[in-house]
């Protein structure tokens, strides 16, 4: 029963069964390019769902994501015309400003984050749509974008590499610092963290910044994926990136989960989805069996203890 | 919570005031939208002017109170719009006809619901799945359902039907009478009842209502049974006001429910608010939506005032944190 209780594990043959599966049925799903194919789409969910792992870490939840994604894209790509720096800076500045408005309130105003986010959600929303006057944003993302986001060395799509650098950091962060640790403390309980002697409020708003600029940098990123930026283009990263942070097994109430397990989560979810589309199952089809999924995934280990 | 300390005089007014003082300024908050609102309207104020008022909140309204039972508990139903989406295309396929079919249509209709909200209660008692989870997940199996009965948007609503109650009857809003009909009616039962003080009680601390007694899964199950059937209700009631069906059209109603909930002074933590607070918060949101459109706002600059009024309507209940006194109560 052990295994069953260890969520990496579980996805983890989770998604080595969707391959197998899959791989019956269309053989080329074991070719290197299908797997880099699905791997480069995945890194863009893998570096939203850090952020959404990160603040579900800590017991909260960001819903402001698609918005914060969309705004940051669609900043970047409007002033790429002054310059690279401008460009990226402007973009990751909202984040910033997305994480410190969402931490902010959860920290000070002490409003829980499920609707304090969902208001700024709307606040970023407005200002998108008020910027472009909900037409289709002009402007293309600059070359350096560009290359992270499309472009390959040596075979490998930068974006993998740049989601491998990211993870590095945060398996690090996580596993190693006295940062890392304080946020765990900070999830599992805030009020002994806080008389333990952790500055709480400070831990609680670096994360949500932290999440916020994870957000900045995929809505950058997609940009010049896709080589430009649209309207609602962070609509479809919410739901699967909070998802694959529950079925890689990191509690929802916070304070515990790894972020191996969110990795694995991220790719599980491509894989699925991919295959779903690739065996052209209906959009009915393929929301019933999601959900049926997430239900049966973390039946084996997502849950709370007894209360009694 | 009051301090121990505090005197207890026997005064019930200040009792109120303290326990329901995030209603009562969502209240206050409503009646002055509400004014501004009819100051702003070009039109004359008319019964249609308050039937079209009345009917923009009603399908909220009925969505935050299933949420608001399932919050009080300390869980949340995100499932809601995806019902909500579910009942609009049941609508829009069986909704028709003579007396006899609608009878039967309005029964696939709520059952829809109980049965939703039933599958959403057994799995979060049994399986102990976190509620926010799990009813992403079965909101994506109900939303799936939808789209099987209607993949693209289409159908249609007896009209006869929506006309008897969309309308008004002696001047006041069918709707109102009907959302208002059923809340009470609801509240009065539900107060009469051990299952009141059990969703009350497991929001609380659940392991002390486990120890007292209460029954924990039965409370449970029967609140998010609730919340279903009071989101076929809005669902219903959406359907009578667009007369068509399509799948999209419960996305907004999940967040828009705990948004209002949360406005009209239930505690997201569970185990303090009631429902007739969230009816409030509902109308709030939409008289704000309608006071926007007619005050001239650029059509480009109303999400942003939207969103801006969300935050302060939210910020208003961190007042209570400038009368603490030790850092310490801060934290629950």
């Amino acid at each position: 029963m052990r295994i069953a209780r260890n969520p990496a594990l579980v996805s983890l043959s989770g998604t080595v069964f969707v391959m197998v599966v899959g791989g019956i049925i269309f053989p080329q799903v074991f070719s290197l390019n299908y797997l880099r194919q699905q791997l480069q789409i995945a890194s863009f969910l893998g570096i939203a769902a850090t952020g959404a792992m990160l603040v579900i870490l800590i017991g909260g939840i960001d819903l402001s994501l698609p918005w914060v994604l969309t705004a940051a894209g669609i900043i970047s790509c409007t002033l790429s015309g002054r310059g690279v720096l401008i460009s990226i800076g402007a973009g990751l500045l909202v984040g910033l400003v997305a994480g410190l408005a969402n931490g902010l309130g959860a920290a000070i105003l002490r409003i829980p984050s499920i609707i304090w986010s969902l208001a700024v959600n709307f606040i970023f929303l407005g200002i998108c749509v008020f910027i472009t006057g909900g037409f289709m944003p002009q402007g293309h993302p600059t070359a350096i974008i560009k290359t992270i986001g499309i472009g390959r060395t040596l075979g490998v799509p930068n974006i993998i590499l740049f989601w491998c650098v990211l993870s590095v950091y945060i398996i690090l962060t996580l596993g190693q610092t006295r940062f890392g640790r304080f946020i765990y403390a900070v999830g599992q309980n805030e009020k002994v963290s806080f008389l333990s002697g952790i500055r709480t409020r400070r831990i609680i708003i670096l994360i949500f910044v932290m999440s916020g600029i994870c957000n900045a940098i995929t809505g950058i990123m997609l940009s010049g994926y896709s080589n430009q930026a649209f309207q609602a283009m962070g609509d479809p990263y919410l739901i699967p990136a909070i998802a694959a942070v529950v079925i890689g097994g990191t509690s929802i109430s916070g304070g515990s989960g790894t972020y191996l397990g969110t990795v694995i989560g991220v790719i599980f979810i491509t894989y699925l989805s991919s295959l779903l589309s690739v065996l052209q199952v209906p959009e009915a089809g393929r929301q019933i069996f999601f959900g049926v999924i997430i239900i049966a995934m973390t039946l084996s280990y997502s849950r709370k203890k007894e209360e009694r | 919570m009051p301090a121990i300390n505090a005197p207890m005089r026997s005064n019930w007014l200040r009792y109120f005031l303290r326990r329901n003082y995030r209603t009562i300024i969502a209240f206050a908050m409503l009646v002055i939208l509400f004014i501004a609102y009819l100051l702003v309207y070009p039109g004359r104020l008319s019964d249609q002017f308050f039937c079209a008022w009345a009917n923009q909140g009603a399908g909220l309204a009925f969505a935050a109170v299933g949420q608001t039972l399932v919050v009080l508990t300390s869980g949340i139903d995100m499932s809601i719009g995806s019902v909500f989406a579910l009942t609009n295309c049941i609508a829009s396929v069986f909704l028709n006809g003579d007396l006899y079919h609608i009878l039967i249509a309005l029964i696939l209709i709520l059952g829809a619901g109980i049965c939703c909200g039933l599958i959403n209660g057994m799995l979060i008692s049994y399986t102990r799945i976190q509620p926010i989870i799990l009813t992403i997940a079965t909101g994506a199996v109900y939303y799936g359902i939808a789209l099987f009965i209607r993949p693209v948007s289409g159908g249609s609503v007896s009209e006869a039907l929506s006309d008897a109650l969309t309308y008004n009857i002696f001047h006041i809003p069918t709707s109102l009478m009907l959302l208002f009909g059923t809340l009470i009616l609801f509240w009065v039962l539900l107060k009469r009842t051990k299952l009141y003080i059990g969703i009350y009680a497991i929001g609380s601390s659940e392991k002390s209502a486990f120890m007292s007694g209460v029954k924990v899964r039965q409370a449970k199950v029967a609140a998010y049974m609730f919340s279903g059937l009071f989101a076929s209700l809005g669902g219903l009631f959406l359907s009578l006001q667009t007369l068509t069906g399509d799948a999209l059209i419960g996305n907004t109603y999940t967040l828009n429910s705990v948004a209002a909930t949360v406005i009209g002074g239930t505690a997201l933590a569970g185990g303090t608010g009631a429902i007739f607070g969230s009816v409030i918060g509902s109308y709030l949101l939409r008289t704000l939506k309608g006071l926007m459109f007619f005050a001239g706002i650029a059509p480009m600059a109303q999400p942003l005032f939207e969103g801006i009024v969300l935050m302060c309507a939210l910020s208003i209940g961190s007042i209570r944190l400038l009368g603490m006194k030790s850092k310490i109560e801060i934290f629950r």
